[in-house]
C-alpha cells in the first residue's frame, strides 16, 4: 500500500523534472528558462526525496529513522538553497543585461532586442 | 522496488543529459549556469537513490555535501558574472568603487 504512495510521489516528481527539462530546452529566452527551472527543480527534488523518506520509514528502526532525518535535512536545505541560487542567477543575468524575448521585430540598427535598461541603482525597491 | 529505483535513476540521468544541451548551446552565460544548477540538483537526487539501492549511508553525506557545493558554486559564479570580481574590496556593496 505504501509502495503505491512512494511510486506516485516519485513519478510525479519525475514528471515535474521532465517539465523542467522541456521548459529549459524550449522556452525562448533566459528569464522564462529561469522561471521553468527554478520552480520545477525545487518541487521535483522535494517530491522525489519525500518518496524516499516514506520508503525508508516502512520498516521502522533506529537506523531508518536516522536516514529519514538526514533526508529531511537535505530536503530542507534544497528548499532554502535552490530558490536562493535561482534568484542569484536571475539577478546576475538582469545586471548583465541579458536581452529578453519580445514579439516585436528586431530593430534595424545592430542590437536584435533591447536589453533591460534599468539597473540596480534605478530600481524602486 | 529496486527495479523501479534503477529505472527512475536512469531516466533522471537521461533528462539531466538533455539539460546538458542547454549548458552547451546556451546563448548567455546565465543559461549555462542555470543548466548546471539543475544538473547538480538532479545529481544530488540520483546520489540519494543510489544510496537507497546500494544500501550505504555514506551516499547521503556525499549528496548533502554535493548540494552544498552546488549552491556555493552557483552563487559564486552568479556573483562573478554580475560584478566581474569575487572579493568585496572596493566593491559596489559598500564603499566607493
Amino acid at each position: 500500500m505504501l509502495n503505491a504512495v512512494v511510486i506516485f510521489l516519485m513519478v510525479s516528481g519525475f514528471m515535474l523534472f521532465f517539465a523542467t527539462t522541456v521548459g529549459l530546452l524550449r522556452f525562448p529566452d533566459f528569464y522564462t528558462r529561469v522561471h521553468a527551472a527554478g520552480k520545477g527543480d525545487t518541487l521535483s527534488t522535494a517530491l522525489l526525496l519525500a518518496g524516499l523518506i516514506i520508503y525508508y520509514l516502512q520498516d521502522f528502526s533506529g537506523e531508518a529513522l536516522l536516514t529519514a532525518v538526514k533526508l529531511s535535512l537535505i530536503v530542507f536545505f534544497v528548499f532554502l538553497a535552490s530558490p536562493t541560487a535561482t534568484h542569484a542567477i536571475i539577478d546576475a543575468g538582469y545586471e548583465a543585461k541579458v536581452p529578453y524575448w519580445t514579439k516585436r521585430k528586431p530593430s534595424a540598427d545592430g542590437e536584435p532586442y533591447p536589453g533591460p535598461e534599468r539597473r540596480r541603482e534605478d530600481r524602486q525597491i | 522496488m529496486t527495479a523501479f529505483f534503477w529505472a527512475l535513476a536512469i531516466f533522471l540521468l537521461l533528462n539531466a543529459f538533455l539539460c546538458l544541451w542547454r549548458a552547451w548551446a546556451g546563448p548567455s552565460v546565465g543559461d549555462r549556469l542555470l543548466a548546471m544548477n539543475v544538473i547538480g540538483t538532479k545529481t544530488l537526487v540520483v546520489l540519494v537513490i543510489l544510496g537507497v539501492v546500494a544500501g550505504g549511508g555514506l551516499f547521503l553525506d556525499v549528496a548533502l555535501i554535493y548540494g552544498l557545493l552546488n549552491f556555493v558554486i552557483t552563487v559564486a559564479a552568479g556573483r562573478f558574472l554580475e560584478t566581474g570580481r569575487l572579493s568585496q574590496e572596493e566593491g559596489r556593496w559598500g564603499g566607493a568603487p
